[in-house]
């Protein structure tokens, strides 16, 4: 039904559908959590899964703070782990 | 007036059914109408999907083709965070990651989220809300594990372990902490409403298929394991949701979905000023009168802001905002028999909704499973120790004042997760039931998404 799309998560290469959100094409890869919390550096992937908690924070394209669970996924993508919040450009 | 020609007339704020019918119905009357949602397609919670996803699995899917129809006449913006609504001349300006939009009205049509109360271990890799266990299966196709528990509180537990099971997912048990007998207490209401407990026999007929137990007045009060989960202690409750001692057992599973009950998403209403109440299922909600308009003048609310209570209810309140706004915006007369049609599903649906609610309320008993060292804020990592010690200790006497004490719901997600438990908990600490100030204190957000810094510099 849908195309795929070819990214790389620590450097590996993932085969994910086209339109899927990062979160959910790391998931559907096995990997359930990428990134560590700020203080005590516990491990966290995917929570809420609509954008509402933050857990799920990676770094895209070397940009920090982007929630996995809101962001599509695209041809070519460098994806790493996330250490801390990244707040980085973010406000809130 | 510096009303801007070119503006739309109303504007309205989330696609999901709600936000759908409203849009549609206020542009059939003739209205200019924008529709602004964040995701990248209409439909809302319910009716997530996916590019090339034509309702498979979906319910009242040609609701959504007709509506999507209708969405000929309407400016559909979607991929816009709204972060910001403020009134301007002669109407508002509405403030999106990807610019200002201007309005005469808005309608607020921002839904819900998932309600959690902590428990220890909540917080490992491979624990979901049940909302996002239900989003990716239905917006990515995608399962989150392979053997899943489900628990919580409230109906929709079941089309999320039906959703599991249609997936290939071995769904090890539904676990739901309330006893929905209750429901018998309220026969009319549920009468009325046959259509909603058909919906509700089909997902318990694919989990009986499946030989997936159910369990009532049981509840996960416990995740194990070091990097992810592997593990969950469930235990029988009392009428209080205490433990019912000896009643603990271990269930082996990759994968927990939790949810009890949803939250309003409240922001942009309480930024706008509208008064807000104690909503049936214990949530702060937003006050809507018979044409879904909000304290606030020009400002309308429909769906889930109003109270949680389903996608139908969702569509008759969207219905009736667009009509209503739309009389405002352009003088367009509704159809008296037609409102007056809609203001009896209105009513049928909610008390509906109020029996579900009765049926599953969260009780208190859910503070005795946690410890001292259990974390209720996840972005902060604050403990439920550090909340009690603040008012013990620190004489704090509401939530907001331990908010400032104490850091919960001072993270990232700004209180959307642990508001509901903090303020739940900081209440119990004072020897009182939570209130809607209590809950009020821990929902204003200056800004209703997070943006960047460019962003806000842009205005
Ligand atoms: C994760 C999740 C999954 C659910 N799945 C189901 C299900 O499968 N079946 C079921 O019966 N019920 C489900 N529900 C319950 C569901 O919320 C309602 O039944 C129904 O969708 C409510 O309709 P609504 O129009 O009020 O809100 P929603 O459908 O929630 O629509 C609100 C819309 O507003 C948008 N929005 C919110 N804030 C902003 C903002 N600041 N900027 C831009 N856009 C914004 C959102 O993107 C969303 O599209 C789910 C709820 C959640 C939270
Ligand atoms: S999982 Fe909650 S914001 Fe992404």
């Amino acid at each position: 039904m849908s195309e795929c799309v070819k990214f790389s998560f620590r450097g590996q290469e993932i085969v994910a559908e086209a339109g899927q959100s990062v979160g959910a094409a790391l998931i559907a890869a096995g990997h359930r959590s990428w990134r560590t919390t700020r203080r005590e550096g516990a491990p966290r992937g995917v929570f809420c899964g609509i954008g509402v908690c933050f857990d799920c924070l990676v770094v895209v394209n070397g940009k920090p703070g982007r929630r996995a669970c809101l962001t599509e996924v695209l041809p070519g993508d460098v994806v790493e782990p996330q250490e801390g919040a990244g707040r980085g450009e973010l406000s809130c | 007036m510096s009303f801007p020609a070119e503006a739309a007339e109303i504007a309205v704020l989330g696609a999901g059914p709600a936000g759908l019918a409203a849009a549609v119905t206020a542009a059939s009357a003739g209205a200019r109408v924008a529709l602004i949602d964040a995701g990248t397609r209409v439909g809302g919670q319910f009716w997530r999907h996916r590019e090339g996803d034509e309702g498979v699995g979906h319910h009242d899917w040609p609701t959504l083709v007709r509506l999507r129809a209708g969405l000929s006449r309407v400016d559909v913006r979607t991929r816009h965070a709204i972060w910001h609504v403020e009134r301007a001349d002669g109407g508002f300006t509405v403030h999106t990651d990807r610019g200002e939009i201007a309005c005469r009205t808005v309608i607020v049509a921002t839904g819900a989220y998932d309600r959690q109360v902590p428990f220890p271990g909540w917080t490992l890799p491979g624990v979901y809300t049940a909302g996002g266990v239900q989003a990716l299966v239905k917006g990515h196709g995608v399962r989150a594990g392979d053997r899943v528990v489900v628990a919580g509180t409230g109906p929709f537990l079941l089309p999320v372990a039906a959703g599991l099971v249609d997936a290939g997912a071995e769904v090890a048990g539904v676990f739901e902490a309330g006893s929905p007998a209750g429901f018998a207490r309220s026969p009319l209401a549920v009468l009325a409403n046959a259509g909603k407990l058909a919906e509700g026999a089909g997902y318990l007929k694919t989990l009986l298929r499946q030989r997936v137990p159910y369990r009532t007045r049981t509840a996960v009060v416990a995740a194990h394991g070091t990097d992810e989960v592997e593990s969950v202690t469930v235990a029988s409750l009392d009428r209080q949701w205490r433990i019912v001692p000896g009643s603990e057992r271990t269930v082996a599973c990759d994968t927990v979905a939790v949810g009890y009950g949803f939250t309003p998403q409240l922001e942009l209403p309480v930024q706008l000023g509208c008064e807000t109440r104690l909503g049936a299922d214990g949530s702060l909600v937003a006050v809507a009168d018979d044409r879904q308009r909000a304290t606030t003048a020009g400002v309308y609310l429909a769906g889930e802001v109003c109270g949680v209570g389903g996608s139908a209810l969702s569509l008759v309140e969207g219905e009736l905002a667009g009509l209503h706004a739309a009389l405002t915006a352009v003088g367009a007369e509704p159809n008296r028999d037609t409102v007056a049609r809609l203001l009896r599903q209105r009513k049928s649906l909610r008390a509906f909704a109020n029996a579900m609610h009765a049926a599953h309320p969260v009780r208190p008993g859910w503070q005795t499973w946690v410890d001292s060292g259990t974390q209720i804020c996840r972005c902060e990592e604050v403990s439920v120790g550090t909340v009690r010690s603040a008012v013990k200790d620190l004489g704090a006497t509401d939530a907001r004042t331990v908010k400032l004490l104490a850091r919960p719901g001072m993270g990232l997600c700004q209180g959307r997760v642990c508001g509901y438990a903090t303020a739940c908990l900081v209440a119990a600490e004072c020897g009182r039931e939570p209130t809607a100030a209590d809950l009020d204190g821990v929902a204003a957000r200056p800004i209703a998404q997070p943006v960047t810094l460019g962003d806000l510099a842009r205005g």
